[in-house]
């Protein structure tokens, strides 16, 4: 039988596991709550945003050179916005986005595409390193209540590139926060844009100032930033419950592992004692 | 007669109600709205959004965007905006210092817009903020 002194030795271990654990958890756990206070509060300025630019995508009077950014043109190549986290641990997050990431780039090259991918995060920039290296430029270490002084970059990129015709079509790939124990990795169409119905609410007729090409230029802009920026927080929302489920998985199974042990333990010990009562009683036996 | 004044952020809801008249920068100079102002988009410049309702006027620092206008309701959507009381005084001073130094000093081509669109936010901020320190001296002063 296994040494107690081994066993205890273990136990010990695992109890620091599992404290180690339970602290991450409790982190994942604040972390969590801040970033899905944050999930609904980009929507009023999306919402605005969105009617704003279909407004002006379909005055009869706009130039053909706004009609590039919101019409479809052939597509030859196709560009992915993969939104991932900087660290690992958390469970299948990280994968369950790499697996979506991976299907959709071999669909679009199945139709002759030519695909790119623009990342946030290190572990899709490694992954993609390593295995696909069509990366087009990377972001790292955002912040974990990111603002738009944070994504700004990373929307001039995606609409630069769009402009220029480096990309026909743009996706986002993030991890969309559905509850605190479901988070579901999404494909989002970014540019260009579909233009959806305008509410009721918007005047016929406007008065632009300094010209409906400037202001449309605005909202684009902010519209496609307040995008990348709700990608970015649903998968940070996503990542720290993803990471708080997984820890309190592992505290779990730590737990599990001492009772275990404990009881070998205890068995181990009695049997010594048992063997120890034996030696003596035969001992004494065999003296009589 | 009141006009409702939305003012939203990509990052949150800043300020949703009704004011008597509201002051804003537009890209084309200043312009007050009232209830009742013809449909109008309008780009907006680095700039102060005054909400003025009876004899109280709220300050609103703005870092450009664009305005909605309705008979009825304006929409603004800001890059960025804070209220006069949120500005933190001595980050603004220490920003405002940075970017004229740099300006100042031999800094590539490329970056003198970023730098001279700093200066021009900081010192925003700064004659903002100072509003806020005018309006909390004044109930003392009305009291007395």
């Amino acid at each position: 039988m296994a040494n107690t002194r081994e066993i205890r030795r273990r136990i010990r271990s695992v109890k620091n596991i599992s404290q180690v654990t339970k602290a991450m958890e409790a982190v994942s756990a604040a972390k969590m709550r801040k970033a899905q206070s944050l999930v609904t509060s980009t929507r009023p300025y999306a919402q605005h945003a969105s009617e704003v630019l279909s407004y002006i995508a379909r005055l009869p009077s706009i130039d053909s050179e706004l009609d590039a950014l919101i019409q479809i043109r052939p597509t030859k190549r196709v560009g992915i916005l993969l939104v991932t986290a900087d660290r690992g641990l958390a469970g299948g997050f990280t994968s369950n986005v790499l697996r979506l990431t991976a299907s959709f780039m071999r669909e679009k090259r199945a139709e002759g595409l030519e695909v790119e991918v623009v990342t946030v995060g290190r572990k899709g920039r490694d992954w993609l390193l390593r295995y696909d290296p069509v990366v087009r430029a990377e972001f790292m270490n955002m912040p974990d209540s990111p603002t738009t002084y944070d994504v700004s970059p990373i929307a001039r990129v995606l609409i630069d590139d769009y402009l220029q015709g480096v990309f026909d079509e743009i996706y986002v790939i993030y991890t969309q926060f559905v509850n605190t124990i479901k988070q579901e990795p999404v494909v989002e169409k970014l540019l260009p844009i579909e233009p959806v119905e305008p509410s009721i609410a918007m005047a016929p007729d406007y008065i632009f100032e300094p010209s409906p090409e400037a202001v449309f230029d605005r909202v684009l802009y902010g519209f496609t930033e307040v995008q990348v920026l709700q990608a970015l927080i649903e998968s940070i929302a996503s990542e720290h419950s993803a990471r708080m489920v997984a820890m309190r998985n592992a505290t779990d199974a730590a737990l599990d592992l001492i009772d275990s042990l404990t009881l070998t333990y205890n068995k181990a010990r009695q049997e010594g004692i048992t063997n120890e009562l034996m030696d003596i009683i035969g001992g004494t036996v065999a003296l009589e | 007669m009141t006009i409702q004044v939305d003012i939203v952020t990509p990052e949150r809801m800043l300020f949703s109600d009704e004011v008597d008249m509201v002051t804003l920068p537009g890209s084309d100079g200043q312009m007050g709205i009232m209830a009742g102002h013809a449909p109008l988009l309008s780009t907006l410049d680095i700039g102060e959004i005054m909400l003025h309702r009876g004899n109280e006027v709220e300050y609103i620092a703005v870092g450009g965007g664009v305005v909605e206008v309705r008979p009825d309701k304006v929409n603004v959507l800001a890059d960025v905006a804070e209220y006069a009381e949120e500005i933190d005084i001595e980050r603004a001073e220490a920003a405002l210092q940075r970017a004229k130094e740099s300006l100042a000093s031999n800094i590539p081509a490329e970056r003198r817009p970023v730098m001279a669109a700093a200066l021009r936010r900081s010192s925003l901020r700064l004659k903002v903020a100072r509003h806020r320190r005018r309006r909390r001296e004044r109930p003392s002063f009305d009291g007395g």
